[in-house]
């Protein structure tokens, strides 16, 4: 699914990826965990193509085509996908008018017909009780006045309409309570399917109980510096970072 | 020591036209008070503060100008491109009345030219007197103007306690004309005391409509606990140039809701001067204005707190491309005498070219120390952070921004209160974004 290889990035000329590598499977979910400024978030940007982040060096294949080739639109419509950390308030766009836009664009790729207003209201209205998110919520402004846990909801909400190959979640458990947390984690249990990957980009253990990973890495000084299983998270949860501070030399 | 006026080509040429059309006796006053004074005033130029980022050139093309031939009426498909209305429909053709085209008027509005002894105590009282005592040096010449051009207008009188059945909705169409040609039109809108009114004013073009000149004054006396609801639309094609004001009094606890947009053209122009004269007054201002090409818009509007306890909220956004042009002035004058006065101005712009230009100012002059004052006036492009968050979900940049341009009006049009209105300016607006696609 995706293979990236030594990638080194920077962002306002400071170097944040440091020769990053990282191979995931069809149908695997990989936790990313690592401090603060390990570049975690950098990771989910410049797989996505934002403004700002420099790839300096190093490839990244996405289902065999070469990422950097692909515009930030043409890797979503590829089917990639990144639920943000703070997703953002667009007040005067309907998230109705968002989410459709969005699913239009993404059908169209996969060469199938848009959906009709009709068919597509449906839709949304039945995912977003699945996120337990009110459906008075589409007709509001994207994300506008949303608490955070509904925000990372609409995240969820959005993930499961376009129905993406590769979901990276930014830090989704981030300012959830627990009850959000479980609607997030059944959001994304219900789309595993064997064949669909995920990235949980996370600080904490917690919720990797509801989201268990196949793999686990560690994310330092801007490269994976320990990989394993499930069972290193609790590991990290137990003892911190610091005794992996000399693998970061 | 005051130097003599020289009158401007233009100028006089207005004069001229004035005396080519004739009105009824009883509206000889207010005719004379226009001409005496349009042409004492001086011809503005770029050191006249009022229209420092406005040229009147447009305008000055008109210095040959002819009155419009009184045979035109609007043809069935510019009268079915208007939104469905549960309204009272009176249609102008370049400033003459259009009876075919128009409903049955209900009591209480008339034209000028069919006056009663009432009507004309009516307009004896309050006709060309509005929002009068506003700052000399803010004097609207084009007001005069229409004093001066003053045949006939609509009438609308709304007495004590009593509300005008249905929106009053008065459209205006300018139409192709063989040589340049000018309009004038003029309302006066009289609400007693706890009376209510809501009027529609919307300004539009034939679509092979040849540039035209067309100006226009709104008088609104809004009496005492009387609610007045007002829009008015500046939809005429770019060929056209209009210089249009509205000037309202509010008496005690008086409300006004008033919402206004303006696409550009050669010249729009459109001055909104509001007097507050009685306590606990509201008045509730939302205005949009869209420039594109070589288009020129400017809004200034003046409000005169000039009693305790009233409050002004007003919200303008504008958004302006390729090489358009966008003045805003909005100006709160607080007077000594008006505590505990509550106003708040809020002027956003969005420039989606470099080329682009905005003039924004807010004036803000408070003589009295007990009140609550804010504005805030910005200029920005879209936000990048919103384009790549769509981007991310697979929408194109150009989609992402016809999107982003759309909902930054579109949260001051979600205030509208007529929804055929509103739908009809939705889909017009979302179209003139894809278009610019």
């Amino acid at each position: 699914m995706l293979q990236i290889k030594e990638l080194v990035a920077e962002i306002d000329g400071k170097q944040i990826l440091n020769g990053l590598n990282l191979t995931i499977g069809d149908g695997e979910v990989h936790a990313i965990m690592g401090p603060n400024g390990a570049g975690k978030s950098t990771l989910g940007n410049v797989l996505t193509g934002r403004d700002g982040y420099e790839v300096k060096s190093g490839e990244v294949l996405f289902n065999g085509k070469n990422l950097f080739d692909l515009e930030i639109e043409e890797r979503a419509r590829e089917g990639m996908f990144l639920a943000f950390q703070y997703p953002v308030e667009i007040p005067g766009v309907s998230n109705m008018e968002f989410l459709k836009a969005s699913l239009d664009a993404r059908r169209k790729h996969q060469g199938l017909e848009e959906l009709s207003s009709f068919d597509f209201m449906k839709l949304a209205r039945e995912t977003s009780a699945k996120v337990s998110l009110d459906a008075a919520f589409l007709k509001r402004g994207v994300n506008e006045g949303f608490s955070g846990g509904e925000k990372k909801r609409n995240e969820i909400l959005q993930m499961m309409l376009l129905e993406p190959q590769l979901c990276i979640l930014d830090e989704t458990d981030s300012g959830l309570d627990i009850d959000a947390l479980q609607v997030v984690a059944n959001g994304v249990n219900a789309m595993r399917d064997g064949k669909r990957s995920f990235i949980v980009v996370t600080h904490y253990q917690r919720l990797l109980d509801y989201i268990v990973p196949d793999h686990v890495h560690v994310l330092a000084g801007g490269k994976i510096v320990k990989s394993g299983d499930k069972e290193l998270a609790k590991e990290l949860e137990a003892k911190g970072y610091g005794w992996l501070e000399g693998e970061v030399a | 020591m005051t130097q003599p006026v020289q009158p401007s080509d233009f100028q006089k040429r207005a004069l001229t036209l004035a005396q080519q059309r004739s009105a009824p006796a009883f509206l000889q006053t207010v005719r004379q008070q226009g001409l005496d004074e349009f042409g004492q005033i001086q011809w503005p130029g770029r050191k006249t503060e009022m229209w420092k980022y406005t040229t009147l050139r447009p305008v000055e093309a008109f210095a040959n100008a002819e009155w419009p031939a009184d045979d035109v009426a609007a043809d069935g498909e510019q009268l079915a491109s208007l939104p469905e209305l549960d309204a009272t429909r009176l249609v102008f053709v370049d400033g003459l009345f259009d009876g075919a085209a128009s409903d049955e008027l209900p009591d209480g509005v008339r034209l000028f030219s069919q006056a009663d002894e009432a009507a004309r105590v009516v307009l004896d009282q309050y006709l060309g007197k509005i929002a009068k005592d506003i700052d000399p040096s803010r004097r609207n010449l084009f007001a005069a103007l229409n004093d001066a051009w003053l045949t006939d207008g609509v009438l609308v009188y709304v007495p004590k306690n009593a509300t005008l059945e249905k929106p009053l909705y008065v459209v205006h169409l300018s139409t192709a004309q063989a040589a340049e040609r000018v309009a004038n039109q003029r309302l006066l809108v009289v609400l007693e005391q706890g009376a209510s009114a809501d009027l529609i004013e919307h300004y539009l073009s034939a679509d092979d409509a040849s540039a035209s000149f067309v100006n226009t004054l709104t008088e609104i006396h809004v009496g005492d606990n009387a609610r007045l609801s007002h829009t008015r639309l500046n939809l005429e094609h770019e060929a056209s140039s209009h210089v249009g004001a509205v000037h309202i009094n509010l008496q005690r606890s008086a409300v006004a809701n008033g919402f206004t947009l303006a696409e550009g053209g050669e010249l729009k122009r459109l001055d909104y001067q509001i007097n507050h004269c009685g306590e606990g007054a509201e008045l509730n201002l939302n205005g949009l204005y869209l420039g594109r090409h070589q288009q020129h818009v400017d809004y200034h509007t003046t409000i005169e707190h000039r009693v305790p306890n009233c409050t002004s909220q007003e919200v303008f956004r504008g958004i302006v491309g390729d090489k358009a042009k966008a003045v805003f002035n909005g100006r709160i004058h607080i007077h000594q005498d008006a505590q505990k006065t509550l106003a708040e101005l809020n002027n956003r712009n969005l420039l989606t070219s470099n080329t682009a230009e905005v003039d924004t100012k807010p004036e803000l002059e408070i003589y009295a120390d007990d009140v609550r004052c804010a504005h805030g006036a910005t200029i920005s492009q879209l936000d990048e952070t919103a384009l790549y968050y769509l981007q991310s979900r697979g929408i194109e940049l150009p989609q992402a921004r016809m999107m982003l341009s759309y909902g930054f009006i579109n949260e001051v049009l979600e205030t509208l209160p007529h929804e055929g209105i509103r739908t009809a300016l939705q889909k017009r607006l979302r179209q003139r974004f894809v278009e610019e696609i």
